[in-house]
């Protein structure tokens, strides 16, 4: 059983890290969720680039305290947490999650859990600069309740 | 009693500072004190702490309440609510 998180600036290749990290197990199935920097057009106010903001420290515990629940709740052999910070363009990843397990339900339940923790819990902020304003992006409202 | 404070996002750019160390009376033992401390600052700080839906709270490093207990060198953090992901 292998945890790992990543906080970088860098992009990441979601597709090459399955690949590596499905060599370490005899998992029967992976699920991997990637979040990008989605394009709006308001009119003429259109994205440009989304800045992302994190607390240093907090996060990466955060992120580890989201794979521990996951894995004390399913059986699991591997995930893998990579999210980025700093400034980000339209269609480029923000956030990769790689689940492995014996069992396909478990591998999307556990995935599906680990994405919805990581957006009340790890301390990301968006900032979306478009060609002219910027603003910090409001919380969505969440449906507490649904993993308890 | 040292605290050391951080500030994020918008809650950082409202009050001007990403992070300080304030001196607290003893008295100020929990984090809804700390944060009536910080209201007599003037009114951008009333305006972030008015508003509980305007921003979260962390204790060393995890999110908190406004009932948790504060201590001497605790590291404490204001921010807006999440939006990563």
């Amino acid at each position: 059983m292998i945890m790992s998180v990543y906080v970088q600036q860098d992009l990441f290749d979601l597709q090459s890290i399955t690949q590596q990290l499905k060599k370490l197990h005899n998992s029967g199935a992976s699920v991997t969720f990637e979040g990008y920097v989605r394009d709006f057009d308001l009119g003429d106010d259109k994205l440009e680039m989304l800045e992302l903001e994190h607390y240093p420290g907090m996060t990466e515990k955060a992120l580890l305290n989201i794979e521990s629940l996951a894995m004390n709740r399913w059986h699991l052999d591997d995930v893998y947490i990579v999210h980025r910070y700093g400034k980000l363009k339209v269609g480029e990843p923000i956030v990769g999650i790689v689940v492995f397990a014996k069992h396909r339900k478990e591998a999307f339940d556990a995935c599906h859990f680990i994405i919805d923790f990581l957006k009340t819990d790890a301390p990301f902020w968006k900032k979306e600069i478009t060609n002219h304003q910027s603003y910090w992006v409001d919380a969505k409202k969440i449906d507490d309740g649904k993993w308890n | 009693m040292k605290i050391k404070l951080f500030y994020f996002a918008k809650v950082r750019e409202m009050v001007g500072i990403d992070q300080e160390e304030v001196d607290v009376e003893s008295d100020i033992k929990t984090l809804a004190e700390l944060i009536a401390f910080l209201k007599l600052r003037g009114s951008q700080w009333q305006a972030i702490f008015d508003m509980s839906s305007s921003f979260r709270m962390a204790i060393n490093q995890e999110l908190a309440e406004a009932s948790c207990k504060i201590n001497a060198n605790d590291e404490v953090a204001f921010f807006p609510p999440i939006t990563g992901g």
